[in-house]
């Protein structure tokens, strides 16, 4: 699955270089077939590390805690993407880097919301998975207010009408973007459970060195 | 098995490609053109350059940052499971 998505990647440049230039953005608009796939992986990881979270919270699953960490750093990691793709589109587009409207603020505080759970989980000690695991509900919480945002409140971001008006020539590269950041997510999420499944078995196994 | 999972990826990669391109949608927010717009007063490139690099090399540090600790965890819990026996 990995080579499926690198080679998707690898593709994925002369896909986006056929895709005509936008009217009044002009070149500049191609950065949204790498910008809106990264902000949907934002969004998905912040919605399955909260699934996760109460898995481990309300059904006591110790194993949905390292889906939980494995979605909250991959949360980080693509909204990293989206916050700097984001704004060198912006600077061209609307002459600014960066506007405090409800979709960017609500998508930084996501962003902020699973970098605290990050340094939550690596220095908060005992019980810090469970803190974390309410943490990454609230993030949760946060994702719909952030993809209706835009519709509800004056923005200069496009809408999220955007994606099913596209005209097919646009709308083909956009897809197969999505689809391969899709794919590479699924990769990054099973590689980075699988890290902390065996970290656990690391942890128990010193436990039982120290008892017997 | 494998043969089967890359049709179905296969099949999510063309599904919502075909799907757009059967519905042809009505007029929309984003108008295509065929020539850069003239009189630009910021280059677009290096901003398109600097969005997709960061995006690439942000993957591949990451790809590596985890297998880096994959590797490290694997060869302690070897180390612990040979100690065990």
């Amino acid at each position: 699955m990995l080579a499926v998505a690198a080679g998707m990647f690898a593709l994925a440049p002369f896909m986006i270089n056929a895709a005509p230039n936008e009217a009044t953005m002009g070149l500049v608009y191609k950065i949204y077939f790498f910008h809106m796939p990264s902000a949907w992986m934002f969004m998905v990881a912040a919605i399955t590390a909260g699934i996760a979270s109460a898995r481990f919270l309300f059904l006591k699953r110790p194993s949905a805690d390292g889906w939980a960490l494995a979605a909250g750093e991959l949360a980080v990691v693509f909204g990293a993407f989206t916050l700097v793709t984001g704004p060198l589109w912006a600077r061209k587009a609307w002459g600014v880097w960066w506007v405090w409207d409800a979709r960017l603020t609500s998508s930084l505080m996501l962003f902020m919301i699973f970098v605290a759970y990050l340094l939550l989980r690596k220095y908060g000690g005992p019980g810090s998975d469970k803190l974390g695991a309410g943490m990454a509900l609230f993030g949760m919480a946060n994702v719909p207010f952030i993809y209706v945002s835009v519709n509800y409140w004056r923005t200069f971001h496009p809408l999220t009408s955007v994606v099913p008006t596209l005209p097919v020539e646009m709308g083909i590269p956009l897809w197969y973007c999505v689809t391969a950041f899709t794919l590479l997510f699924i990769v990054l999420l099973r590689m980075r459970t699988r890290l902390e499944h065996q970290r656990a078995r690391v942890e128990a196994l010193y436990l039982l060195e120290d008892e017997s | 098995m494998r043969l089967r999972s890359l049709l179905l990826i296969a099949c999510l990669a063309v599904m919502p490609m075909a799907a757009h391109a059967a519905v042809q949608p009505p007029s929309g927010d984003f108008v295509p053109v065929d020539e850069t717009v003239p009189g630009e007063q910021i280059p677009a490139l290096p901003l398109i350059a600097a969005a997709y690099g960061f995006i690439w090399v942000g993957v591949l540090g990451y790809v590596w940052s985890i297998g880096r600790r994959l590797q490290k965890v694997e060869a302690e819990l070897a180390d612990l499971e040979s100690r065990g026996k």
